[in-house]
């Protein structure tokens, strides 16, 4: 059913974790449904510097994870939004058609830890302003 | 590799394989003709029959052989509610069957037919209360499965039979789980009708049978040469059947022996992982199910990728998480008896055989509770906080 490249990702996942002090964190999926992954990415610069994940799911659910950490680390958040869900699938060497929803989960948990890490950074940059502009 | 996967299918015994092999190329004869390569194979698959009577205290002509329990469900089902449709249309059966009788209930429903599923408890036990306020005047037929193949809990079949017979309606039983397993006996369980499926005794897979109490005549699923007195025509399996016959045999034999000895070991199993791992539970009841099956959940994580580990460390086990279904849906036998989602995805079943040993036992608690820190260490629904405190 699996792929090597899927069952090697599986058995050895890269970037387990958390990252207390995140730029930003994703989370997607439904544990009603049997999936949810949460993704932490640390960001200097516009690039992702570290990244780590948590998985509820099956094998290809922490297979996909894993390999979207793997594809999203050293990028500039820019490139990595251009990671699709098809990306990972043609990474890990195909995925079988019912689990393609898995790859989709992974690339939209990326995608929600960038876009918490845009929210924080526009905050963050409204503050200085209103604290400029009260002086 | 350490397989525990038994209620889904077994391995063929040895003397099984042996008592078939003649039947293939040797005794070849189509059991239906006349001259005396033909008669061997008859009296093969008399003798046989006579085996899978004696193993569930039936009478040799009230044993129709099948291609498994699927067909062997369906033919009972469809035959009692097509011949007595003109009595009424109404079916009782509960919630937690099997596909092949789930799945026909259903095709019941779209054909003018009305089924009624009873629930289970939290343990997966039909009330026999609720079976009696269910019986209506329309009602010809109930099926009620002597034991679940996921939970392995065992249904009060006797009392069931007892009502069944007192308002004088048909009464089937899917005993695939219990033939070989623990003492059948279609007269102590009042049934009509009973499901049997080879591979699940250390036979071999694609046949089957099924008991039909004599007096009654279903309407047959199939129709051609007349075999099996006209209810299930088709040139007779007859290595399938002597397989069958083999396997039945063995298991009477050793029925006493092999139920204390994996009752044990599942005992074992069941106090081991219990004891030895935070957040585990045992679905269904604590007793009353099969001396071969213990059904767990664990907290926070997904049983497919707990298969998955397992079978990494030689472990063949299963579970009822939707995304190890074809459907992506979790066990409905999970839900039935309460559990939320996102703990059916957490099960695991473990069905033990006889040739398990000590030895597997001990070696599948260290791996469980392996793969289950591993897969809690993953896990966004764990908090590694919760342990070691």
């Amino acid at each position: 059913m699996y792929s090597e490249k899927v069952m090697d990702h599986f058995a050895n996942p890269r970037n387990v974790g958390q990252i207390e002090d995140a730029s930003g964190v994703g989370t997607e999926g439904n544990p009603v449904c049997g999936d949810l992954m949460t993704i932490y990415i640390k960001v200097e610069d516009d690039i992702i510097t570290d990244i780590k994940f948590k998985t509820f799911g099956c094998g290809a659910a922490i297979a996909t994870s894993s390999m979207i950490t793997e594809m999203a680390m050293g990028k500039t958040i820019d490139e990595a939004l251009k990671i699709s869900r098809n990306d990972v699938a043609d990474e890990l060497e195909g995925l079988p058609p019912v689990k393609m929803h898995c790859s989709n989960l992974a690339a939209d948990a990326l995608r929600a830890a960038i876009e918490d890490y845009k929210k924080k950074k526009e905050g963050k940059g409204s503050e200085a302003e209103s604290e400029e502009s009260s002086d | 590799m350490i397989y525990m996967d038994h209620s889904a299918t077994s391995p063929v015994d040895k003397e099984v394989l042996e008592a078939m092999i003649p039947y293939f190329s040797d005794s070849f004869g189509n059991a239906s003709t006349l001259y005396s390569l033909g008669r061997e194979a008859r009296i093969a698959m008399e003798s046989a029959r006579k085996k899978v009577a004696s193993l569930i205290g039936a009478n040799p002509e009230e044993i129709y052989f099948t291609s498994g329990g699927t067909e062997s469900d369906n033919m009972a089902i469809k035959g009692t509610v097509n011949r007595l449709r003109n009595k009424g249309n109404h079916v009782i059966t509960s919630s937690i069957e099997h596909p092949a009788v789930d799945e026909t209930c259903k095709y019941l429903e779209k054909n003018g037919f009305e089924v009624t599923y009873l629930p289970v408890g939290e343990e997966g036990i039909v009330k026999v209360s609720d079976l009696e306020a269910a019986i209506k005047d329309e009602t010809i037929l109930i099926t009620i499965m002597h034991a679940n193949n996921e939970i392995g809990t065992i249904q009060p079949i006797a009392e069931i039979g007892e009502v069944a017979n007192e308002k004088s309606i048909y009464f089937h039983t899917d005993a695939v789980q219990t033939v070989g397993k623990i003492p059948v006996d279609v007269n102590d369980l009042k049934v009509d009708m009973l499901s049997i499926s080879a591979h699940k005794l250390y036979g071999p897979k694609g046949i089957g049978a099924l008991y039909i109490r004599k007096g009654f005549r279903l309407d047959p699923l199939l129709h051609g040469g007349g075999h099996e007195r006209g209810i299930r025509p088709g040139t007779e399996n007859v290595p399938g059947i002597v397989g069958l016959g083999k396997a039945c045999e063995l298991a009477e034999n050793k029925l006493e022996t092999n139920l204390l000895q994996v009752t044990e070991l599942r005992d074992r199993l069941i106090t081991n992982v219990l004891g030895e791992i935070q957040e585990s539970y045992l679905n269904g009841h604590p007793t009353k199910r099969l001396p071969n099956n213990a059904n767990f959940r664990f907290t926070g994580i997904e049983g497919e990728s707990m298969v998955l580990q397992l079978d990494s460390k030689g472990i063949a086990t299963s579970t009822g998480s939707a995304c190890s279904s074809k459907k992506l849906e979790p066990s409905h036998v999970l839900l039935a008896i309460g559990l939320k989602e996102v703990d059916a995805h957490g099960s695991l079943r473990i069905s033990l055989g006889k040739e398990n040993t000590k030895d597997d036992i001990d070696y599948a608690v260290k791996s469980i509770k392996e793969v289950v820190e591993s897969l809690r260490n993953i896990s966004p629904l764990w908090c590694a906080a919760e342990e070691g405190e």
